[in-house]
């Protein structure tokens, strides 16, 4: 397709659903799918219907609205009225009141800061387009900027205006996108590939899911501009298949792109090809880092190899690779139609733009939000999130899964930054976020994330195998009252050891959890190994302490 | 595809020395005479880096980097003994005595087994940290030879030597973590895998007393390793 045809779908498409149109809009993402928002679209479809032509309304599936825990949430147009946990059998009211007042028992509750506080950029499709339909992402301006890149720009001029963004991978390892890039752009060959990474799998996060089910094309454009960037042909998206709608929404789209001739062979008229490919995951934890995830593609066991060489330079069929994970492709075409300069505003000095978190935990607005970096703690926990349910006392916020860290209170007016956040003993992560409250035991949460870690680890390098189930082990007993003060000390001992010798990211991660606990609640380990007590009253101890006085 | 080799100069544990771009490191340290322990690495054999025994510090690098694996770099600086790697050494050996059941007295491997050098080697007397006693699961299925998991390392020289030279590929890896465990074909006993060819390189290349030949006693168990360099000067005559 052409840019002159591609305006032209745009144009008609915006002609035909003008923003005052009458409008229902379901969040059809996994969310609120699983408390059954399906049926409230059907309902909605058949009541407006009902309505007679004189007074259309139109319902249309839309992506995931960001208050997870209060779906079922359907927005009303014009006025944008969020409506939450709605049932199929208040259709019927919801499509009357288009005409007059809200249904007040159903609206959401005034949370203007969730909203207001939030910059999207990643996200900012969600509440706009239909995830099953390429035309509402080409009226949203999707397929733009790889149409006027492919003829305006050339390969190296994309990657500059990338390096300018400032841009760094959302993965969780916030290396510099436009590096990595031109890297691959320079590796020799001519045979070069382009993968997602949307292996999501730390526990609480669903950053990458939401965006997979909510604005599919984004990321197959962002892959395609990849491809031209750096000189290569041929794309795979490596999705978990636990997320099954995610999977048929990309599917879809893929289909509905190389229909329009938006992939596959000379691409906006130019000589650019380039074809995606999904490859589902089968359920290992290990596939996200990315040499096993290459090893899973091929067809392999998915165990990660060392490096170097780099994906970069042998990848793929030990071809240069450039791997990026889902986030990441998803700004790529937004950055590309605003300029770098533009996203480069959004942020701090060493981390540009956004970055789209999973809130869970104790908190009172679970859901998906997207905030611009150096945003503090505080503001995401307290203004955006809602704070702390039943007045509890706040403790720690966890970030990066199983590879990251607990912060306490006292650095919650720390700026959100890849360097901060390292700073304090945790990492950015991918993007998931649980908040723990007084009711929360630290050496419990150390222990629940050492337990994946232990299922998770593949078991090839003898650190990672032996050392998490070990430490795992040590964990047990110190949180079951059993352990000593050597105990602790041998402890701290092989996690020094796991995480400078393992093969791969996630043995060398895996002791952070216990690390970062320690050092901020390390009274609550001595708590436990000292006086048989559990601060949160979480643990239970295998010694009644009577006995044991 | 891949650059010719060139020839550089780095330096190991103070000692400049030249090498072509792609040796690893270990294969340049033993041409110089310097010792690094490994493991799971086999001459013959493709480098896995599983083991982590021969992780060496290289300035300029802030992770430690698997000797066997790594190819060297003009001006690279590489440190392959200090207090450090010899305390991570010594915690991999005792990681893997304490993950299987190793009774060198009974083992018929006793005083031919890379384990137990290794033990020496790094001067582990005994274990700091608990003794797993995992309850593991012997093969005697097969007419020659005895798989026995409670000594294995999961050092994957067997499904190597079977991929790459015997080309069978009878050996993979089962399970995740600590319930790793080394298979024959899709989890069949031994005795009965259809691709086996009964070679026996997988009990020669075997580290510890894992795979034996039967009707050993302890101690009995001698491996010949040698066909695998004898392998590889056969194919460069050819070539």
């Amino acid at each position: 397709m052409m840019l002159e045809a591609l305006r032209k779908i745009a144009e008609e498409h915006r002609a035909a659903h003008p923003p005052t149109a009458k409008t229902l809009k379901v969040c059809v993402a996994a969310g609120c799918v699983s408390c059954q928002s399906d049926q409230v679209k059907k309902a909605l479809e058949a009541a407006a219907k009902k309505g007679g032509a004189d007074s259309p309304i139109i319902v249309k599936g839309v992506g995931c609205l960001g208050l997870c825990a209060q779906g079922p949430l359907v927005i009303s147009e014009p006025g944008a009225t969020l409506y939450r946990q709605v049932k199929p059998e208040d259709a019927a009211e919801l499509a009357a009141a288009t005409k007059h007042e809200p249904v007040k028992r159903l609206v959401a509750p005034a949370n203007q800061v969730f909203y207001s506080r939030q910059q999207r950029i990643v996200t900012e499709n969600f509440d706009r387009i239909d995830p099953e339909k390429i035309e509402d992402y080409i009226a949203a301006d999707g397929y733009l900027a790889l149409l006027t890149t492919l003829t305006t720009r050339s390969p190296a001029q994309t990657i500059d205006e990338l390096i300018k963004s400032g841009l760094r991978g959302r993965g969780g390892g916030g290396y510099p996108t436009g590096l990595k890039w031109s890297t691959v752009a320079k590796a020799s060959g001519s045979e070069k590939y382009i993968i997602c990474n949307a292996d999501e799998g730390d526990p609480g996060a669903f950053m990458d899911r939401s965006v997979l089910e909510s604005d599919p094309h984004r990321i197959l454009e962002g892959m395609a501009l990849a491809g031209y960037a750096v000189g290569a042909q041929r794309g795979y998206i490596y999705v978990r298949a636990e997320y099954p709608i995610a999977v048929k929404r990309l599917k879809l789209a893929i289909s509905q792109a190389e229909k329009m001739k938006l992939l596959g062979p000379s691409i906006g008229g130019s000589s650019f090809q380039f074809t995606i490919e999904v490859r589902l995951g089968a359920g290992a934890f290990v596939c996200g880092e990315e040499t096993a995830l290459i090893a899973s593609i091929e067809g392999k066991r998915g165990t990660p190899r060392p490096r170097p060489p780099f994906p970069a330079e042998s990848g793929l069929w030990g071809k240069p690779t450039l791997i990026n994970n889902v986030e990441t492709f998803a700004n790529i075409a937004t950055i590309l139609r605003n300029g770098g300069d533009w996203y480069a505003g959004f942020g701090t000095e060493k981390s540009r733009g956004t970055k789209v978190f999973a809130l869970a935990g104790r908190i009172n607005n679970t859901g998906l939000i997207e905030v611009p970096m150096g945003i503090t703690l505080r503001e995401i926990i307290y203004d955006i999130g809602g704070g702390i349910p039943g007045g509890r006392r706040f403790k720690a916020v966890q970030t990066g899964g199983p590879s990251g860290g607990c912060i306490p209170e006292q650095f919650l007016d720390m700026p959100v930054e890849y360097e901060s956040l390292a700073k304090v003993g945790s990492i950015m992560g991918s993007g998931g976020m649980i908040v723990m409250d007084e009711t929360s035991c630290m050496v419990d949460v150390a222990k629940f994330f050492m337990e994946f870690c232990k299922s998770e680890s593949c078991g090839k390098c003898v650190p990672c195998r032996v050392g998490t189930a070990q430490m795992y082990d040590l964990l047990c007993k110190i949180s079951e009252g059993r352990a000593t003060l050597d105990d602790l000390a041998l402890l701290e001992d092989l996690c020094d050891t796991v995480k400078h010798t393992s093969l791969c990211g996630l043995g060398q991660t895996a002791p952070n959890p216990v690390l970062s606990t320690l050092r901020f609640f390390r009274h609550e380990y001595l708590a436990h190994i000292e006086e048989q007590r559990c601060p949160a009253g979480v643990c239970k101890m295998c010694i009644p302490q009577e006995i044991h006085r | 595809m891949s650059t010719p080799s060139r020839v550089i100069t780095l330096t190991l544990d103070d000692r400049e020395v030249g090498a072509h771009t792609d040796q690893t490191i270990l294969e340049v340290a033993r041409e110089n005479g310097i010792v690094i322990p490994t493991l799971c690495h086999l001459e013959g054999l493709l480098p896995i880096g599983a083991c982590r025994i021969c992780l060496v510090e290289v300035v300029g690098s802030n992770k430690l980097l698997p000797a066997c694996a790594t190819k060297v770099t003009d001006g690279m600086r590489v440190i392959t003994q200090s207090e450090r790697l010899t305390r991570y050494r010594r915690r991999v050996v005792e990681f893997l005595f304490a993950s299987g059941n190793h009774i060198c007295a009974v083992c018929v491997s006793n005083h031919h087994c890379e384990l137990q050098d290794m033990a020496v080697y790094t001067g582990m007397s005994h274990l700091t940290e608990p003794y797993r006693y995992p309850k593991l699961r012997v093969d005697a299925s097969h007419e020659r030879f005895v798989q026995d998991d409670n000594r294995c390392i999961l050092c994957q020289r067997c499904v190597r030597v079977c991929a790459e030279i015997e080309g069978a590929h009878t050996w993979d890896v089962m399970g995740r973590g600590i319930e790793a465990r080394v298979i024959t074909d899709l989890n069949q006993p031994w005795g009965e895998s259809d691709t086996c060819t009964s070679c026996s390189k997988c009990v020669q290349v075997c580290p510890t007393g894992a795979l034996s030949i039967k009707g050993m006693a302890a101690a009995e168990m001698k491996k010949r390793k040698h066909f695998l360099a004898q392998y590889w000067t056969l194919k460069e005559e050819e070539s």
